[in-house]
């Protein structure tokens, strides 16, 4: 088990990551996302011991990391897959894969098990990205490491490749049944393979939970825009009954810090419906066709912009007014209004 | 058959002048009777040796400032970085007579602190000084190579189990062989040409053999020399253009992170070799200030090093302009160009010898200024001219389409878009011919006209008339006029890495 508390980093002046905790188990995949520039690389850098640290402890158990006790990175057993692969150059597949090793079973074995038997005398210049990605992904297992760090392993690879891959580097770790903590800034890969997410914004943890709670229940309106479509729509709450009434409907509602009274709800484009009809209370502002949906924005009379996503069936075109309606049944998210948002709040 | 570009045709009669010198020593050497004898064997080896050693101590100093510099966050460290490149600006014969004053029996340092120190000479006296003046060739060159270089590879030899010293070595160095290389081959060059090292240590290599064989009116055996100094010129020279430079994709930059005590030892370590070869220097030419004053210096020795120095910048600008355009325009000019760089890989001494008998052959060239700006435009036109170019290249032709579009005559695009966006090249290559032609010494020494002292010929006159003290403020000047040229370095450097991504541990984060 690795345990991470109070984990700050500095370059120079300038505080980068901000008392993180966390603890990861057994093989549990940790999804850390973020916007560019918010220190999930940096976190990474840290756990690894490629840069020092300002405050707090880093331990996988068999060691223990301080500012005053700094254990260089070939001394953690930690693995690492970069997302540029990293590959060295003038090494083959087989001695990239066996770099630090004496016995070549755990090779032979990574090799077989992600299908790059055919490639072992080759040099990493004449891969293919996936080919690369894979190769280091079996040189990190190989080495059989305490715990794998991820940087952005995706980011550099076609999206149709990305799909797949994603699966097999999590089929994998799992079968290494070795704890991992994965980078990325895309939501989409956080939210199907992690068995945890954490959000990161300016180096401060704003959430760690499971993809389900992150999602339906964010702590704050950040992670709300972070995951996925967001809207913001006016509304009262009533405490008793856990009711939200809105100008689009009643749907029950979970208040999200204690919010109470006048709040904004949080919609995601699929807890509501919409159908053409005149006056109707919105016109549609943009549509946006996703093959097997549509994505409308409707301009509602309140004033908020609302994203909703469509069966492909129903067809409306930009400057038709529509009736839109609230059709969910689970608890929507409410979060204390916000001065100067409400209302005029598009985003 | 197409028309050729107006340019060409300067530039072919600049290409021709160019090939003068080796021509004519061609023609000096071939009334040589005299071959190949055992004295001659030993000067090849001893300039051999020179070069070796010269080319090893300036890889194993330079290398490991080179990953100092670039990899290590030591604070201030771009004032680092430009104190260890400073060795660059500075000629070597400067460090090379103050060594030669500061140390052994009687030196400087055993009279002021009375600490015995050995003489300084020979083969390992210049070795050391040589080193200390070429070893930033290296620092640079290594230093381009390494701040390409993908800092996650070295993350991975790491987290893989190797340690950093391994992983620097296996991982890092291999890569960056070639521009290690590149660095030593122009160690070796600068070795190889360099007269005031050699000939003040006391060691006999060609450059020092070619100067005793001029005075001794030997002009035929000091062109037999100075051909066989150029053909070992040529073999670094093909060397050299054979080094490709790294062709990795740059990545992430590496960043080490030195504790307080690391930090501490690292600058100690790296001390010596700022002290050695800038501060020594500062401190003999102070003391001897101080002691002596002025001596019989006259100002005029400093407007002659300007005066001619200016004239040399100005004409070689105004040849470079139709050289760097010929260049630009097609493969033939590509070629006249490269002809005109003959002049650099020319040692000084050599150049000094093939143009001391141009003006022995036509008398109205002879003992004049004329003949020394000749010397001076042969030998560093390259520079203007490269640096012309590089601003010409960078030019988009569609800016002056852009402007033509727009309604601009092509005479106005040329005021308003080429000629502003080239200025820059044009004053730096001037600057650049200006502040070594102010330093150079051997041509000046053969070409300078009767009683026309410049400040690095009235040195020499100094160090060989035994009265150390009277260089004072020749040496401080010219101290002085090499910090201007690192300035003009750095500032183009400077103009280059804000251009290029600059590593930024917050942004990359």
């Amino acid at each position: 088990m690795l345990k991470v508390s109070h984990l700050s980093v500095k370059y120079g002046r300038t505080t980068v990551v901000h008392d993180l905790a966390l603890s990861l188990h057994d093989d549990e995949i940790l999804m850390l996302v973020g916007p560019t520039g918010c220190g999930k690389t940096t976190v990474l850098h840290a756990l690894a011991g490629l840069v020092p640290i300002a405050s707090g402890e880093i331990s996988p158990g068999t060691w223990r990391a301080t500012p005053e006790q700094h254990v260089p990175p070939e001394k953690r057993n930690v693995g690492m897959v970069f997302q540029d692969f990293a590959l060295f150059p003038h090494l083959t597949v087989e001695q990239n894969i066996g770099f630090r090793l004496t016995d070549a079973s755990q090779v032979d074995h990574w090799v077989n098990m992600l299908g790059l038997a055919s490639l072992r005398h080759v040099k990493p210049g004449t891969l293919s990205g996936g080919q690369k990605q894979r190769v280091a992904l079996a040189r990190t297992l190989a080495h059989q490491p305490a715990f794998v760090l991820l940087d952005e392993p995706l980011s550099n690879l076609d999206a149709a490749l990305k799909d797949d891959l994603r699966w097999e580097i999590r089929g994998a770790l799992k079968a290494a049944g070795i704890p991992a903590i994965w980078v990325t800034h895309d939501q989409e890969e956080a939210l199907s393979i992690g068995d945890r997410i954490g959000i990161l914004r300016a180096g401060k943890l704003e959430q760690l939970d499971t993809p389900e709670v992150c999602y339906s229940q964010p702590a704050n309106r950040f992670v709300a825009r972070f995951l996925g479509e967001a809207s913001f729509l006016d509304g009262q709450l009533d405490r008793e009954t856990s009711r939200v009434s809105t100008a689009l409907g009643d749907a029950p509602g979970f208040a999200v810090n204690g919010a109470s009274g006048e709040v904004s709800i949080l919609l995601r484009p699929d807890d509501l419906s919409l159908r053409a009809s005149d006056p109707g209370n919105g016109v549609i502002s943009w549509v946006r066709y996703e093959g097997s949906a549509r994505l409308y924005a409707v301009q509602s009379d309140a004033g908020e912009l609302i994203k909703v996503r469509c069966n492909h069936e129903i067809q409306v075109r930009p400057g038709e007014r529509v009736d839109l309606c609230i059709t969910t049944t689970h608890p929507l998210a409410v979060f204390a209004r916000e001065p100067g948002t409400s209302a005029t709040d598009t985003n | 058959m197409t028309r050729w570009p107006l340019t060409y045709f300067p530039t072919l009669a600049i290409a021709l002048v160019a090939v003068l010198p080796v021509g004519v020593l061609l023609m000096l050497a071939s009334d040589n009777p005299q071959g190949f004898d055992a004295r001659n064997l030993a000067v090849l080896g001893n300039t051999l040796l020179l070069m070796v050693f010269t080319a090893v101590g300036a890889t194993f100093v330079g290398v490991a400032l080179a990953l100092l510099t670039t990899y290590v966050q030591l604070p201030w460290r771009r004032v680092w970085l430009i104190l260890l490149a400073a060795p660059l600006a500075m000629p070597s014969y400067i460090g090379a007579f103050t060594f030669y004053a500061a140390f052994g029996p009687g030196g400087e340092i055993d009279n002021l602190l009375g600490l015995p120190t050995p003489a300084v000479g020979g083969l390992a006296g210049a070795t050391v000084v040589m080193t200390l003046y070429t070893y930033p060739f290296v620092l640079l060159t290594t230093r381009a190579s390494l701040s390409s270089l993908d800092a996650n590879l070295v993350h991975a030899a790491r987290t893989l189990g190797m340690s950093l010293v391994a992983s620097l070595w296996r991982v890092v160095l291999p890569r960056v062989a070639n521009g290690i290389a590149a660095g030593a081959l122009l160690a070796a060059l600068y070795a190889l040409s360099d007269f005031g090292t050699p000939a003040i240590m006391g060691l006999d290599t060609f450059t020092r053999v070619i100067y005793v064989e001029y005075n001794a009116f030997g002009l035929s055996q000091a062109a037999m020399l100075s051909l066989q100094l150029l053909v070992i010129v040529g073999l670094v020279l093909f060397l050299e253009s054979r080094v490709r430079g790294s062709r990795e994709r740059p990545g992430r930059h590496l960043f080490l992170w030195p504790g307080r005590w690391q930090t501490a030892l690292l600058l100690v370590a790296t001390s010596p070799v700022f002290l050695l070869s800038i501060l020594l220097p500062l401190s003999v030419f102070s003391l001897w200030l101080w002691r002596e004053g002025m001596g019989d210096f006259e100002l005029a020795y400093a407007w002659n090093s300007t005066y001619a120095s200016l004239l040399a910048a100005l004409v070689a600008v105004l040849l470079a302009l139709p050289v760097a355009h010929a260049a630009i325009r097609g493969k033939a000019g590509r070629v006249m160009e490269r002809v005109t760089y003959l002049g650099f890989g020319v040692p000084g001494i050599v150049m000094g010898t093939a143009l001391v008998y141009v003006g022995l052959q036509l008398p109205f060239l002879y003992q004049t200024l004329g003949l020394l700006v000749l010397g001076y435009v042969l030998r560093f036109l390259p520079l203007a001219v490269g640096s012309i170019r590089a601003t010409s290249e960078n030019l988009d032709a569609s800016l002056v389409n852009a402007a033509r579009a727009l309604g601009a005559s092509p005479r106005e695009a040329f005021q308003r878009i080429t000629l502003p966006l080239t200025l820059r090249g044009i004053v730096a290559g001037a600057a650049l011919v200006f502040l070594e032609a102010m330093r150079e010494l051997p041509a000046t020494l053969l070409l300078g006209p009767t009683d026309f002292e410049t400040l690095a010929t009235y040195l020499w006159r100094v160090y060989e008339a035994g009265y150390f003290g009277q260089a004072a403020v020749p040496g401080l000047l010219l101290v002085l006029i090499s910090g201007l040229g690192l300035v003009l370095m750095f500032s183009g450097e400077r103009w280059t890495l804000s251009k290029a991504k600059a590593p930024n541990p917050v942004a990359d984060a």
